[in-house]
């Protein structure tokens, strides 16, 4: 594919007639061959990555009988009885917990990260690098670091096995990201469109509604799907400050281990059960999910 | 005026020029600085508390002797607790593992994510389907994906692993138990590899394509221009992703919960683990404090360099824009 591309270049009166032409005819199928070969490549390589994923959601819908077997089972009967085993083994609490400390933990970052990010964008601080770099430098500690003094603070004030615990380090976790991200997305609102408004004379609420939000909007939504994944799938916190009261998805799935070996096709219904929500949100924001991973320095 | 103050306060004043943006300068009244600074500081007051305290009081716990189970054993202790963690065989192992796992998780991690951006950045049939798919692992949530690796593939018996291989003579193998730092190196390769290949297709989308025709009508091959056109570009993009990454890896801690309880033995303990095993099970907050403080000072000396790298990052941005 790319030596057609140039030869092509180098030679460009064999541009015109390379469909005649029997040499470039000839590269230009051996280059097509190569494409689709790297094309296979990439195909097969893609599908032994994600079989891991279907094989999961495969054993969901099988019987436990059927779920360990040599050699493993490909053709079976769908079922869901798994499934409505794990709905009736108490999967509704954690789900409420998740879902709880997934979404205030959210909204918390929201309200605190955008007028920051304004504070180091539009209206910038004067030492906004300064601040930018103490934001991203919170992000670069363990928190395995942290979790001692945590532990004792909310065992001693009562706070253990809470979701609020959850939504408050949920919340710092995530909050650096955010910054970083929507201060990007605030970058991009046209310095025209902002000073245009206060020429007219809008104030500052009217900047901010009518003006900004409805530009970075899409960015928030995206700053927000990246809080929701990081969130739901946190597990070193949740482990260690939940149990039964306040445990959230991935405790729920620790459960698992004591049944070690013995009820594979449960595991895999609880599993695609608890992954579903955040891959979905993933699919639909993999255009946004590099910058919030790259903390918003990487388009 | 903003020359003159650009020639004041240097780089930084600069750049703030570039974004064209208005930003607090010494003329204006302290009334309309507190103005600016208002919006930042509930999210800035917020990080130091829930952040920054816990990792002090940390440092704090690492000078004490304290048995939580023990009441009234909350005593100053110096420097013991490092010197119990340092003359702790389990702690040795476990900082040589934390190294072993993050190093090559890493090094595994960026190669095949690398590997992955660069056949994506092609156009080919179903490109959109092939990055979803290859994301997929990453978004799995990893508790559940370590449970599924452990049960569904390493599975001695009935695992997918055994069955791919046994035609090749290879019959009910203990992955886990005979080799446990692959088995959750594999694991964590297969969930950040997804991760670099986002960020390094993003630097390869926003390679210029003007340099690679050039580099075509000078005559360079593909792999010459790859090695030195396109790597050159994205070089940064993978640092980003190493170091990123790094971060993120070393505290590996669900895996190894969930797959091996670190171990056989302590063959697959790492930092976090013992430090969840010295505080959790054996309820000894001074040495799990002072293990934390050794992840604290090794993280640090990793996010450095990041964030140094960083500091370039911020110009970029700005110049974009």
């Amino acid at each position: 594919m790319r030596t057609w591309n140039i030869r092509l270049t180098r030679v460009p009166s064999a541009a015109r007639n390379w469909r005649t032409d029997g040499h470039h005819r000839r590269l230009f199928r051996r280059a097509r061959l190569y494409g689709h070969a790297w094309s296979i490549f990439t195909w097969l390589v893609a599908i032994l990555l994600f079989f891991p994923v279907l094989w999961m959601v495969i054993t969901a819908f099988k019987t436990e009988g059927k779920a360990y077997t040599d050699p493993p089972t490909i053709v079976f009967h769908p079922t869901l009885t798994e499934f409505s085993q794990v709905f009736t083994s108490g999967i509704g609490k954690p789900l409420e917990h998740s879902l709880f400390t997934t979404l205030v933990s959210t909204g918390a970052v929201l309200l605190l990260a955008v007028p920051a990010a304004y504070s180091l964008s539009i209206k910038a601080v004067k030492r906004w690098r300064d601040v930018m770099f103490f934001v991203l430098s919170t992000k670069m500690l363990p928190v395995v670091a942290a979790i001692i003094p945590i532990y004792i603070v909310a065992r001693n004030i009562g706070m253990l096995d809470n979701d609020w615990t959850l939504v408050i380090l949920y919340t710092a976790m995530n909050l650096p990201i955010a910054v970083w991200m929507i201060r990007s997305f605030l970058l991009e609102v046209p310095v025209e469109v902002l000073d245009a408004a206060r020429v007219d004379g809008a104030g500052l609420v009217v900047e901010l509604t009518r003006v900004i939000l409805p530009i970075v909007l899409p960015g928030l939504a995206a700053t927000a799907l990246i809080c929701m994944i990081f969130s739901w799938n946190e597990f070193f916190f949740a482990v260690n400050l939940t149990a039964t009261r306040a445990g959230t998805m991935p405790v729920f799935l620790v459960g698992f281990i004591t049944s070690e070996g013995l009820y594979w096709a449960k595991l895999a219904a609880a599993a695609s059960l608890a992954s579903l929500p955040v891959v979905l949100l993933g699919w639909i924001a993999q255009k946004q999910l590099v910058r919030g991973l790259a903390l918003g320095a990487v388009k | 005026m903003s020359t003159s103050i650009a020639r004041v306060h240097g780089p930084a004043q600069r750049s703030a020029d570039a974004l064209s943006r208005p930003v607090a300068t010494r003329t204006e009244g302290a009334r309309a600085r507190w103005a600016r600074r208002l919006p930042l500081l509930p999210a800035l007051i917020y990080m130091i508390v829930v952040t920054q305290v816990p990792f002090l009081a940390t440092i704090w716990y690492s000078f004490r002797r304290w048995n939580l189970l023990i009441p009234g054993s909350n005593k100053f202790a110096g420097l013991q607790s490092y010197r119990q963690a340092f003359s702790d065989p389990t702690f040795l192992t476990a900082l040589v593992n934390t190294v072993e796992i993050t190093a090559s998780a890493v090094v595994l991690a960026t190669l095949v994510g690398t590997g992955l951006a660069v056949l994506l950045n092609r156009h080919f049939f179903g490109r959109a389907v092939v990055r979803t798919l290859l994301i997929t692992p990453f978004l799995v949530m990893p508790v559940a994906g370590a449970l599924l690796w452990k049960t569904t593939i390493y599975d001695p018996l009935y695992g997918l692993l055994d069955f791919v291989l046994s035609p090749f003579g290879v019959h009910h193998v203990n992955w886990i138990g005979r080799f446990p730092i692959p088995a959750i190196v594999t694991l964590s390769v297969w969930q950040w590899s997804p991760f670099v290949m986002l960020i390094v297709l993003a630097g390869l989308q926003s390679e210029p394509l003007d340099v690679l025709e050039a580099a075509k009508v000078d005559g360079a091959s593909t792999i010459q221009t790859f090695l030195r056109v396109t790597l050159a570009h994205i070089r940064r993009y993978i640092f980003l992703a190493v170091l990123l990454g790094s971060v993120y890896i070393v505290q590996t801690f669900g895996k190894i919960y969930m797959v091996t309880q670190g171990g056989p033995g302590t063959a697959t303990t790492n930092l976090p683990f013992y430090l969840y095993e010295q505080v959790f099970n054996a309820y000894n907050v001074g040495v799990g404090a002072a293990s934390g403080v050794i992840v604290l000072i090794g993280t640090e000396i990793v996010a450095l360099g990041a964030l140094r790298f960083a500091w370039g990052l911020l110009d970029t941005v700005q110049a974009r824009s």
